[in-house]
């Protein structure tokens, strides 16, 4: 909330310097997010009046002006040059006296086009009070001549721009903000006059509270005979101005001063609109209100009106309805000055789509008791500024809110803060916040004030003591606790020792954005019951992800369109996948890769692209000691001839493989990347190591080439040799594939390494050779292999 | 003897003047070898008469000690002048690239989170989770912001179509759940992703934060200002560090604090912290009046971008290498 400094301080006094100011309330929980001056510095600026004005002999666009900036009757005027085109005799205008210091200028006493200057006058722009101006800036009629510019407009003031928490709805105004100030500066408020207004005549509307749970207080006044076209005085529109708020009229601008003065929201209705007395009630079904931004809404239920006899008025502390608004032609007013329950006033902002300066304090809180106050001043006000005559004040009253008073323990103080307060402390914060207070045996019994709404249980208290006391005054001190360790489980890894070995393997880690675009979602996991956001910022956020390959596909041609012709990426994040039971949201580990296998470096192999098996062997990595098996599988992202399900003991665990060349087309990439996904649960964990003796018997190598037909695949031939191989054979390992000149065609040619090896001794050459005809009897058998 | 001397001295002028080790070998033979001079010198001995024969024997193997000796220096050097001219020949440019497999490397908010999690680790706290997907009760209702709370317009929620879930706001939930599984004490960081309706410079619709909870019989506000004071300076590693908590007001907290820091020129908000709300407690069945203890939380995202100077929130979510490959 944007407000002026000076009229702060024209309720409390205290001889803080701004920045003091400031800080306190910042330091007491009121944080002040900024604070400008309203003009930059400058002097010797006084109010002038153009007297005469002639042509300039020399220049068509340039008058020469006689001004008076004394005011005084034996006063010589000065002669100054002017090429504002909106100068006029009589007119009050800011005059830059010889000498004056302006926003970049210093003011010299010149000849302009031949003729003497003795100053300048100056626009909105020049004195640095706004981006642009279209000639000089006007001052009141009022303004006294030779008054220094910057006491006439009350330049020397500051905006503040406060950041209201949501409990302080009592700090939305000055007399709030004051009563803080006070507080916590252990000052005094100073009062605005808010005395009874004589009624001058009898007038006076009838209320009816129809919902008083709702609305359990409202007052309402007539005003007659007002002239609604009386101009707001300059004060009043420069402090509003200051509070952000623009001026319309005067009778709207006095509800809107009252509200940033006192803090209670008021409305004004033009009395020849409302036909009988005035009922606050519950929208009907279906009842239509044109409100004063022009949109027409049908109202629910829960929404609170204002109606007369016939018709809704005004949305109760909301916004005012067009039909019953102050216009020109007014002559007549009912101001209203109510409570609404914040309940029924919260959330209706979001429902409708706006909320208003109204409904913001309402749905925080605004002091009950204090609405006659408000009615006064705003009655006052109109009077001064429009004239009329005020009727008595109605005022329908049901069962306002209580203040139950609050039980408080001086050792919970001690306990909750870490640092003990004494009663006398205690009780004269109580005092300085208002709060009504007595003494008990342990402690205080604490009843708020009707302001405020934010205090309803012990801790409340404690905050406030704590909070005027000062935060800072709390010692730090950590925790002293009987020492206790934390479980280390070894079985399973955390998720930075996978992301450390992934980058170990040359893969960089991403983050990428769980919401993604729902072509991804169709195209990546033919998933077409994707989780949808409501209100998603972008389309291309619009639903969650159920994979991690739309995110990684997206990173890979964002860098390969950046000059990267090499990117290798994994994340680490939550999918989320709708299911029978509801959605589930598994953390899964991702990865791309595509450009050269091995970064180009000299001296190397001849570089080729990475594929398949360049991932397959990072995944194998990933998972160990776990070991993998790859079965051919098609998934809707990836080339159904180069695409694997992991399966982990037989469970499916991820997917490895190409991407699809129809997305590689679609998604405009120069190459396909090579796209893994996994289960970080699975990559995690896994089995403490089982110590095996280890043989002292050297090892016997053998090779062997076999021919099996293309289409067996390694696992199979590896599956049969596991389960049927003498236990001498230790290991096999294919170590090469041929296919060409020897081979006939649609068959291949493996070459097997295998380790022999007994831990009892050392084998004899016919043993080992039988191990071998072993080996080549299971594979003849299971796949008709021929030895090469 | 004359000519024992004689031959002594020839040879070693022999043996001086050859730079092979092949031809040094093979001059051997012509002093040492069956038919080699000092060998005929020692098969002439058998001729002398016997008192002479152990000094002129003597005299001999003295000569041969001598010979043997000069040809294994000769030896030495010649090899080690091989040796130097071999070793010149193999040397490298050791200034050119090594080759293989390069290094990848982890998001500059993993960096921050691991170390996150190891100094909290350090202290005691455990790291808890949840999902991302949440549910109006534990985002908001279980933490003292029932429906239409003005508090809840501080996080403009993404909401999923059907109505009945959301994306967290917090990592808050996650205490929520814990602390209705768990029995205090409890001492926990809830790290993770968490999304608001906003995008700017300064704000990106997907985030992280990182949450601590630590509830036990008598920890204070005052413990909660010992516990992140020192985690920021462990965090930044600057033992002058200043944080500061300025009153404000979350719904699940109080008293709340605003956290500002400090290297000493100007404050930063960094966080958020309070007390735990005793109807926080009293929604997942801890007794307030046994238990109390403090919560914080703060932006990873921001504590990345302190620590390492980075100036553009987005860049985290761009992940374009040039940018990543900097946090290695």
């Amino acid at each position: 909330m944007k407000f002026s400094e000076n009229w702060l301080r024209s309720f409390v006094d205290s001889s803080l310097s701004t920045h003091e100011l400031a800080d306190l309330l910042t330091f007491g929980g009121i944080e002040i997010e900024s604070v400008a001056p309203v003009a930059p510095p400058f002097e010797n600026v006084v109010v002038g009046e153009v007297l005469s004005m002639e042509k300039h002999p020399n220049a068509d666009k340039l008058n020469v002006c006689q001004v008076s900036v004394a005011g005084s009757a034996n006063e010589v005027p000065l002669t100054i040059v002017c090429g504002a085109p909106n100068v006029r005799p009589g007119m009050r205008v800011p005059a830059a006296l010889v000498g004056a210091k302006l926003p970049g200028i210093e003011i010299k006493a010149a000849k302009v086009r031949g003729v003497e200057s003795s100053g300048m006058l100056c626009s909105a722009k020049e004195l640095g009070l706004s981006d642009a101006a279209d000639g000089l800036l006007v001052l009141p009629a009022d303004a006294v001549i030779g008054a220094n510019v910057r006491d006439a407009l009350s330049l020397d003031d500051r905006v503040f721009d406060s950041k209201p928490t949501p409990n302080r709805g009592d700090c939305l105004s000055m007399r709030g903000l004051a009563r803080e100030v006070a507080a916590l500066s252990a000052g005094a408020v100073k009062g605005v006059d808010v005395s009874v207004v004589p009624a001058a005549h009898g007038e006076k509307p009838m209320i009816t509270l129809a919902a008083p749970n709702a609305c359990p207080r409202y007052c309402g006044r007539l005003i007659k005979g007002i002239n609604v076209k009386a101009p707001t005085p300059d004060w009043m529109v420069q402090r509003l101005a200051r509070g952000g708020i623009r001026a319309i009229s005067a009778v709207v601008d006095v509800t809107n001063y009252v509200m940033l003065e006192l803090g209670q929201p008021m409305h004004a209705f033009d009395a020849a609109r409302i036909e009988g007395g005035i009922r606050v009630r519950f929208a009907a079904p279906g009842e239509k209100l044109t409100l004063l931004n022009d949109e027409t809404r049908e109202l629910g239920e829960s929404f609170l009106v204002i109606a007369d006899d016939r018709k809704a008025l005004a949305l109760a502390g909301i916004m005012g309805g067009a039909a019953s608004a102050v216009n020109d032609a007014t002559r007549d007013i009912v101001l209203e000055s109510a409570y609404f329950d914040p309940a029924v006033i919260a959330g209706k902002s979001r429902e409708l789509g706006f909320g208003s300066d109204s409904s913001f304090r309402f749905e925080r809180g605004v002091d009950f008791a204090a609405l006659r106050d408000a009615m006064e001043r705003a009655t006052r006000l109109v009077l001064d500024i429009c004239g009329g005559s005020a009727g008595p004040i109605t005022e329908a009253m049901a069962e306002l809110p209580r203040r139950e008073p609050i039980s408080l323990r001086m050792s919970r103080i001690e306990r909750v803060l870490g640092v003990a307060v004494s009663r006398a402390q205690a009780a004269a914060i109580f005092s300085r916040l208002g709060f009504t207070h007595v003494e008990t045996e342990d402690g205080f019994r604490v009843t708020p004030p009707s302001y405020r709404f934010d205090i309803a249980i012990e801790e409340d208290l404690i905050e406030e003591v704590a909070r005027v006391h000062g935060y800072g005054q709390i010692p730090a001190k950590c925790p002293v606790v009987a020492s206790s360790s934390l479980p280390a489980p070894e079985n399973s890894r955390s998720a930075f020792a996978i992301r450390r070995l992934l980058a170990a393997r040359d893969y960089q880690e991403v983050v990428t954005y769980s919401f993604v675009d729902r072509a991804w979602e169709l195209d990546f996991c033919d998933n077409r019951v994707a989780i949808a956001l409501a209100n998603p910022i972008a389309s291309q956020m619009a639903v969650m992800r159920s994979s991690l390959f739309g995110g990684l596909v997206n990173t890979v041609a964002y860098n390969l369109n950046h000059k990267h012709s090499r990117v290798r990426v994994f994340e680490v994040g939550r999918c989320f996948v709708p299911g029978p039971d509801g959605t589930v949201q598994p953390w899964r580990v991702g990865g791309a890769a595509c450009g050269h296998a091995v970064e180009d470096q000299w001296g190397a192999q001849p570089a080729r692209q990475v594929d398949f098996y360049d991932v397959k062997a990072d995944i194998e990595a990933l998972f160990q000691p776990n070991r993998l098996t790859f079965e051919a599988a098609a998934h809707p992202a990836l080339h159904p001839g180069k695409s694997a399900r992991l399966k982990l003991a037989g469970k499916p665990v991820g997917w490895i493989g190409e991407l699809h060349p129809k997305w590689q087309q679609k998604y405009d990439l120069p190459v396909a990347p090579v796209l893994f996904e996994a289960s970080l649960e699975d990559v995690a964990n896994r089995a403490l190591p089982a110590f095996q003796p280890t043989s002292k018997f050297p090892p016997v190598s053998r090779d062997l080439a076999l021919i099996f037909d293309e289409n067996t695949t390694y696992q199979a031939i590896f599956d049969a040799v596991n389960a049927q191989k003498p236990a001498l054979v230790t290991e096999f390992v294919v170590f090469d594939i041929y296919r060409g000149a020897g081979v006939e065609n649609g068959k291949k040619s493996l070459a097997f390494r295998m380790l022999v090896q007994d831990t009892d001794k050392t084998l004899t050459d016919a043993e080992v050779d039988s191990a071998v005809s072993e080996i080549i009897k299971i594979l003849r058998n299971q796949f008709n292999a021929k030895l090469r | 003897m004359q000519d024992l001397d004689a031959i002594v001295k020839d040879a070693l002028a022999v043996f001086a003047g050859i730079h092979d080790a092949d031809e040094l070998e093979q001059i051997k033979a012509r002093y040492l070898g069956k038919t080699g001079v000092l060998t005929e010198q020692l098969k002439g001995l058998g001729k002398l008469p016997a008192a002479e024969r152990p000094a002129m024997g003597a005299r001999i193997n003295a000569a041969k000690v001598a010979l043997e000796q000069s040809l294994g220096t000769r030896r030495e050097y010649l090899q080690n002048v091989k040796l130097e001219a071999k070793l010149k020949e193999e040397s490298l440019d050791v200034t050119l690239p090594g080759r293989g497999s390069a290094l990848g490397g982890l998001h500059p908010v993993s960096r921050t989170l691991e170390r996150v999690e190891q100094i909290f680790h350090s202290m005691g706290f455990e790291v808890a989770d949840g999902p991302e997907i949440e549910t109006d009760f534990y985002n908001f209702t279980a933490l003292n912001q029932p429906e239409n709370h003005p508090a809840r317009s501080m996080h403009d929620t993404f909401y999923l179509e059907g109505g009945k879930h959301l994306l967290r706001t917090h990592t808050s939930p996650i205490q929520v759940r814990y602390m209705e599984t768990h029995k205090p004490p409890i001492r926990i960081i809830a790290p993770g992703r968490v999304y608001r309706v906003d995008s700017d410079a300064t704000h990106s619709p997907m985030f992280h934060q990182v949450e601590g909870l630590w509830i036990d019989e008598r920890i204070s506000f005052a413990n909660l200002k010992g516990v992140v004071t020192e985690f920021f300076r462990l965090f930044f590693e600057r033992g002058d560090l200043q944080v500061r908590f300025r009153p404000s007001f979350f719904p699940f907290t109080e008293p709340s604090a605003e956290i500002d820091m400090s290297f000493g020129d100007g404050w930063l908000e960094i966080g958020g912290c309070g007390m735990v709300h005793p109807r926080v407690l009293k929604n997942v069945n801890i007794n307030s009046e046994q238990f109390q203890g403090f919560a914080f939380g703060m932006g990873l995202d921001r504590l990345t971008m302190l620590r390492y100077g980075v100036n553009d929130l987005r860049l985290f979510f761009e992940n374009d290498l040039r940018f990543l490959r900097q946090f290695r």
